[in-house]
């Protein structure tokens, strides 16, 4: 398989994403290493190939962005919108992810080893997201499909105006979001968390999860809720 | 017996100015909803607009072009900043960003198509991209909006040019609304929703909050396109000023000000009628923005919100924009407010279907309903077979042509040869308030208030 590395501190972000937009059929089974990432912006935005980028070191804003197919491991942290609005494929931050992480994501699969920022899985809209430690407050905001794992803790407001994505908790949850609601996990739940630990390369018990879902109250409108939610 | 005579009958039927009958409607209706107003299209307020504007034509002072021979330039390039491929236009007005969802299919296509025939560009909306609108649209703008229904990388490549909404005129800081009763299957499936939900949209972007994040967005977006595509970035009219010089800081190509007259599907009347400032302040406020940054014809401003007839055009381009963007013009223009639709080679009566709703044509505002009489603004299977893509695009080409038309003919007679040369200096206007928001002198005056004396 052939391999190729972008050295940062001799090239430009351009260049790399430039190179990652060549057609698929070019692209296929390639493996690319992006060097002294040093934090930089938009790494990885908008590819559509199986590829494998590997990011040796911190990502900032946006890495993985809109992707489509590829694997997208950041060995290292990663700064707001990791994988934001992913279609498919895979995005593995070894670190800790910023606020925003998976921010609506269509598809594939977001895993964050670390915790992750304020709003991960807002307005996620079919994509999967494992977190190995906790999440911030207003994660899963609006959420309307797909799935969210989190094997640590979430802060306030968890899952606030969800629609049908739905939510497992191993910690402490500081506080649901309005319309936000547990539910007892049910086979099906418990082989969906397996799954996705599987994928994630984590172990723990999936019996250990709380399922969270919208209670879809705020489904149609009610005046006698005062808009107060 | 005598009649008993009534004394000063006109003194008890006097209207109250504040509390007239409209407003003590308001009140009942509150009463008993508990739950304000929604409606469709824009503030129906009077404001200072450009109807509050007069062109000083040629005489002596100034010399006109011949106005039915002479060449009058009207191409638009759009987003010459940043973008290796920008947008040429031939004529300055575009079609303004509507959703499918809000309106039909078929009548995104008939803007597609009519647009496409003119050489202008069309606009997504609140709900992604449909086939139907790709297809028909040579120039399409794709909008990024906070709620991101649908968005997807594939689109984003498809688009001639990616507008990136923080907000619109209807509405500035709200977000977008959609009832249930338009959330059929297809509009559902596209926003990834459940059917039949009262959607909500978000009024914050999910992936960014502020400037400095915005600049990094833009980037984003202009790396995936490969720095093809111009970055138009959209705002609601408020602080105008400011928000310009911020969304030119962040990298936008193209600036969108949408002033408190622009159209929405479905929003509270209250939003609709109290926030926002009228277009007219906006655009001073924009090309002062633009020319403090000494950006001027680097970053271009289309203007939007209550864009109505060619004067307006040529109004909204002498005093600096590079094109406009219309909406609720579009819609009438395809039969919003008519007393008939056109199917199957016939007009027919919409009398009663506007009934229904207790309005009539001239007032409706009933797109929230998804119950168009004339079938624009639904979804509605029975509704929305009363526009058909080819004679709706015949009529939003039409009225495309006459809006282009008409500001030839005024930039003629300002001695223009090219539309794009129109300029504050041709300018008076009608009232005080104008004159201060426009600056431009109070006609048969050199008065600019607060400018000179």
């Amino acid at each position: 398989m052939e391999s190729l590395t972008f050295d940062l501190e001799r090239t430009t972000v351009r260049e790399l994403n430039q190179f990652l937009h060549k057609p698929a059929n070019e692209l296929e089974g390639l493996k690319l290493t992006v060097a002294a990432p040093n934090g930089a912006h938009n790494l990885a935005v908008g590819v559509d190939a199986p590829v494998q980028v590997t990011i040796a070191g911190h990502a900032g804003y946006y890495a993985g962005g809109m992707n489509q197919h590829a694997t997208i491991e950041i060995d290292g942290s990663a700064g707001t919108g990791v994988a934001e609005n992913m279609m498919s494929g895979k995005v593995h931050v070894k670190g800790f992810a910023s606020n925003g992480a998976g921010a609506s994501a269509h598809g594939g699969l977001l895993v964050i080893d670390g915790d992750a920022g304020l709003r991960c899985g807002i307005s996620l809209k079919g994509g999967d997201i494992v977190v190995g430690g906790s999440v911030g407050s207003f994660s899963a905001f609006m959420a309307q499909a797909g799935r969210m794992v989190i094997c640590g803790d979430a802060g306030d407001a968890l899952g606030d105006s969800l629609y049908e994505a739905v939510l497992y908790v191993r910690g402490e949850v500081k506080s649901l979001g309005a319309d936000a609601q547990y539910e007892p996990m049910a086979q099906a739940d418990l082989d969906a968390v397996r799954a996705l630990l599987a994928a994630a390369g984590m172990d723990h018990d999936p019996a250990s999860f709380k399922r969270i879902a919208s209670a879809r109250t705020l489904y149609h409108w009610n005046a006698d809720a005062n808009q107060e939610y | 017996m005598e009649a008993k005579r009534v004394h000063f009958a006109r003194l008890q039927q006097e209207e109250s100015q504040g509390y007239d009958r409209k407003t003590i409607d308001y009140i009942h209706s509150a009463a008993q909803r508990g739950l304000y107003e929604i409606r469709g299209l824009g503030a129906k307020r009077r404001v200072p607009h450009f109807d509050d504007l007069l062109f000083l034509g040629a005489s002596l002072s100034r010399y006109p072009l011949e106005g039915y021979r002479e060449k009058c330039t009207t191409q638009t390039v759009l987003g010459t900043r940043f973008a290796k491929k920008p947008v040429v236009l031939d004529i300055p007005i575009t079609i303004a960003g509507m959703s499918f969802g809000a309106l039909s299919a078929n009548v995104k296509e008939a803007l597609g198509q009519a647009a496409t025939a003119m050489g202008t560009s069309t606009t997504t909306g609140d709900g992604g991209m449909t086939q139907e609108e790709r297809r028909s649209s040579k120039t399409l703008v794709y909008q990024c909006l906070p709620s991101r229904y649908g968005f997807n990388p594939d689109d984003v490549r498809r688009a001639d040019a990616i507008e990136i909404v923080i907000g619109q005129g209807a509405k500035p800081g709200g977000g977008g609304m959609l009832l249930g009763q338009k959330v059929n299957p297809r509009v559902a499936s596209m926003r990834t929703l459940p059917a039949g939900v009262d959607q909500r949209s978000a009024s914050r972007h999910p992936d960014w909050t502020g400037p400095d994040d915005l600049t990094i967005k833009i980037q984003e977006l202009r790396e995936i396109t490969d720095w093809e595509k111009p970055i138009y970035v959209k705002v609601g009219a408020t602080r105008t000023f400011n928000d310009v010089k911020l969304a030119v800081h962040a990298g936008a190509d193209v600036v969108v000000i949408d002033g408190m007259q622009g159209g929405t599907a479905a929003t509270q009347t209250c939003f609709i009628e109290n926030v926002g400032i009228p277009t007219l302040a906006a655009v001073r406020q924009a090309v002062d923005a633009l020319e403090d940054l000494n950006m001027k014809g680097q970053v271009q401003l289309i203007v939007s919100g209550g864009i109505r007839t060619g004067a307006d055009v040529a109004k909204a381009l002498a005093l600096g924009a590079d094109a406009v963007a219309i909406g609720q013009g579009m819609l009438m223009a395809l039969g919003c407010n008519s007393d008939t639709y056109f199917q199957n080679g016939a007009l027919h009566s919409a009398a009663a279907d506007y009934a229904a709703l207790n309005t009539s044509p001239g007032f409706c505002h009933h797109c929230h309903t998804g119950k168009c009489p004339v079938g624009v603004t639904t979804q509605d299977a029975v509704l929305e077979q009363r526009v058909q893509a080819e004679e709706g695009s015949r009529r939003v080409r039409n009225y495309l042509k006459t809006l282009n038309m008409e500001l030839t003919t005024i930039a003629r007679a300002c001695g223009k040869q090219n539309v794009h040369h129109l300029e504050p200096e041709d300018l008076v206007a009608l009232t005080v308030e104008a004159a201060a928001m426009a600056r431009v002198p109070l006609a048969g005056t050199s008065w600019i208030p607060g400018w000179n004396t």
